[in-house]
């Protein structure tokens, strides 16, 4: 550890200082979204008379608590099928050194390449025209659209993990599935970690293709339902804003319970 | 094949044994082989073409059609929609902003965030809490960034009303309402929400760099900033590069926070590639147009995400 010195001591109050650049716009966020509408203080001046009354107008009006159902089905369904989807491709990708299965390797690595916005509206003309326009086509949306990243953390993962158990398991008589199951997954569980954490993030936040996707009124994720809501109250900037705390927190207070595991999680995730 | 019937009976991988006890290299392949068998792909391959690489064909092809995106019928009209794209002033706009911004970005965001990284290293106590407020924005979805810091900076904001405490009333502006600022504050909005996910990568590259070696420059008499630029840049490559490509393709994407805070607008000022393709299919109801614009995108954007993926790949090879 280095020492204490009078040069650290400067860093640290420059350091904390740009941290209220960040903490401002927060602080500002919470203390007008419990202020009364029509208050005309400045907005740094801490609310002393706060009202709940904006939080429950977001909750009902913009219909949040459909919007949290909602978002956080369509991220939980897409992050599990993900994770069972991705585990067992990555693992025949990784064990398998034959030409198919390179071929089949580089092929799901070209998704990595493709924006979304290039597949975008085809596929949304196929789901209109399939009347599957809803929740689940997000769900099939997202397990497709994240694989290639998954797949791709999976199998870098997997190549480094010695193959001794699995073949015990095999010698024991396991069927290729039960094996992987009770044998390879566990052993997968710190980049389990990782990626699921990245892909609850990244489907939770996602906001051009549930707008695009969903039809509105109940059918809304949390990022849609706020635009909308939005749209409808720009004037009133204590309502919107205890909208935003309601549509942060969730992902928030998970990211607080989970630190440095998030952080971990993201660092593994850009640099494969 | 016979294998994968063989060890799929509980006393298979033993029969096996049996019959080949000479080849046991060989029968340690065909054992590796049964394990993972290949339909185990086919859940993925299946959602990724559905989902990814299906709509991308068919996306290819229809921009060289007149494809309305609703009636049955287009017609092949060659490169027409991507002659389009050159006559099109808003196309043209978002063309050059989506560089300015994605440029922009990417240097703001990697010197910040670098530079995040440093203080945040430094020896400071308050390291722990730091990292977290820091980074904190990041995990945010965008769309809602974009809203608090809309507000921040609308006429008789937040911003405005700090500003007349301190600052001539010449300093209050119109931020997102003129054409020359609202694509920088736009851009400002992405680096203070996404600086922190720099730092992160930034401080797990300064991890890496060995006490050893700075030391040996400490007794060379390097100072600091001889050591930083001998020293912590050269072995921080990895990481700027890292953070280098998956911004780069990040803003040449970028929609949320555009559509958000302006719309495009004022005067198209802050059109981006993805905006435009999103109005031209959902407003004016131009599929073939607007995809083409997204073909456009891709060759833009692919090429750097091929460096990024190499980047990783590397990375773990090492």
């Amino acid at each position: 550890m280095k020492r204490y010195t009078w040069r650290i001591g400067v860093i640290e109050i420059v350091m904390l200082a740009v941290s209220l650049v960040f903490i401002v716009p927060v602080y500002v966020l919470v203390n007008l979204s419990i202020r009364r509408l029509g208050d005309p203080l400045s907005p740094l001046v801490p609310t002393l008379h706060a009202t709940w009354e904006n939080y429950a107008r977001a909750w009902t009006e913009g219909r949040l608590g459909w919007a949290l159902i909602n978002s956080a089905m369509v991220t939980g369904a897409s992050v599990v099928l993900l994770i069972g989807i991705s585990s067992l491709a990555a693992y025949v990708l990784a064990r398998v050194a034959s030409g198919w299965s390179r071929l089949a390797y580089i092929f799901l690595i070209v998704g990595l390449l493709i924006p979304i916005q290039l597949g975008f509206i085809p596929l949304y003309r196929m789901f209109l025209s399939l009347h599957l326009l809803s929740l689940w086509a997000l769900v099939i949306f997202y397990a497709g659209l994240q694989v290639p990243f998954s797949v791709f953390l999976y199998a870098a993962f997997i190549r480094a993990l010695p193959r001794d158990y699995e073949e015990a398991a095999a010698l024991d008589g396991c069927g290729p599935l039960r094996a992987f199951w009770s044998v390879v997954f566990p052993l997968l569980s710190p980049v389990t970690a990782s990626i699921a954490i990245i892909n609850v993030i990244v489907i939770w936040n996602d906001f051009m293709t549930p707008l695009l996707y969903l039809s509105g009124g109940r059918q809304q994720t949390v990022p849609v339902a706020v635009f909308g809501f939005v749209g409808q109250y720009t004037s009133q900037w204590s309502v919107v804003f205890a909208a935003l705390v309601i549509g942060m927190a969730p992902v928030l207070a998970l990211f607080f319970a989970l630190q440095g595991r998030v952080m971990k999680g993201f660092t593994a995730g850009v640099k494969g | 094949m016979a294998a994968v019937g063989a060890l799929n009976s509980p006393a298979g991988g033993v029969a096996t044994d049996f019959r080949k006890p000479s080849a046991t290299g060989r029968q340690m392949q065909k054992e590796r082989v049964v394990l993972a068998p290949w339909w185990f792909l086919l859940p993925a391959l299946a959602f990724y073409c559905v989902s990814v690489i299906g709509p991308s064909v068919v996306g290819v092809f229809s921009a060289f059609t007149n494809w309305d995106g609703f009636s049955r019928q287009s017609h092949f009209v060659g490169l027409k929609n991507f002659f389009h794209i050159l006559s099109d002033p808003s196309a043209a706009a978002a063309f050059r902003q989506t560089l300015i911004l994605a440029v922009a970005v990417t240097v703001l965001q990697n010197v910040v965030g670098l530079l995040l990284a440093l203080g945040v290293n430094s020896g400071v106590r308050s390291h722990r809490p730091l990292r977290v407020i820091l980074f904190a924005p990041a995990v945010v979805a965008p769309v809602m960034v974009a809203y608090l810091w809309k507000y921040i900076l609308a006429p008789d904001g937040a911003l405005d009303s700090i500003l007349a405490l301190v600052a001539p009333a010449s300093w209050q502006l119109n931020w997102l309402g003129s054409t020359d600022l609202a694509l920088w504050c736009v851009v400002a909005v992405i680096v203070w929400q996404m600086s922190g996910l720099s730092m992160v990568i930034f401080l797990a590259g300064l991890e890496g760099i060995s006490k050893e070696v700075l030391e040996a420059a400490d007794l060379d008499g390097a100072g600091a900033f001889r050591k930083f630029f001998s020293v912590t840049l050269p072995m921080l490559r990895p990481a700027v590069m890292v953070t280098t490509t998956l911004t780069l393709i990040g803003g040449l994407k970028q929609f949320d926070t555009v559509w958000a805070m302006t719309s495009g607008g004022p005067a198209d000022s802050t059109q981006t590639l993805s905006t435009v393709i999103f109005q031209n299919a959902f407003s004016f109801g131009y599929f073939s147009y607007s995809i083409a614009i997204a073909v456009v995108l891709t060759v833009l954007a692919s090429p750097i995400s091929w460096l990024q993926y190499r980047l990783a790949h590397r990375e773990r090879d090492e």
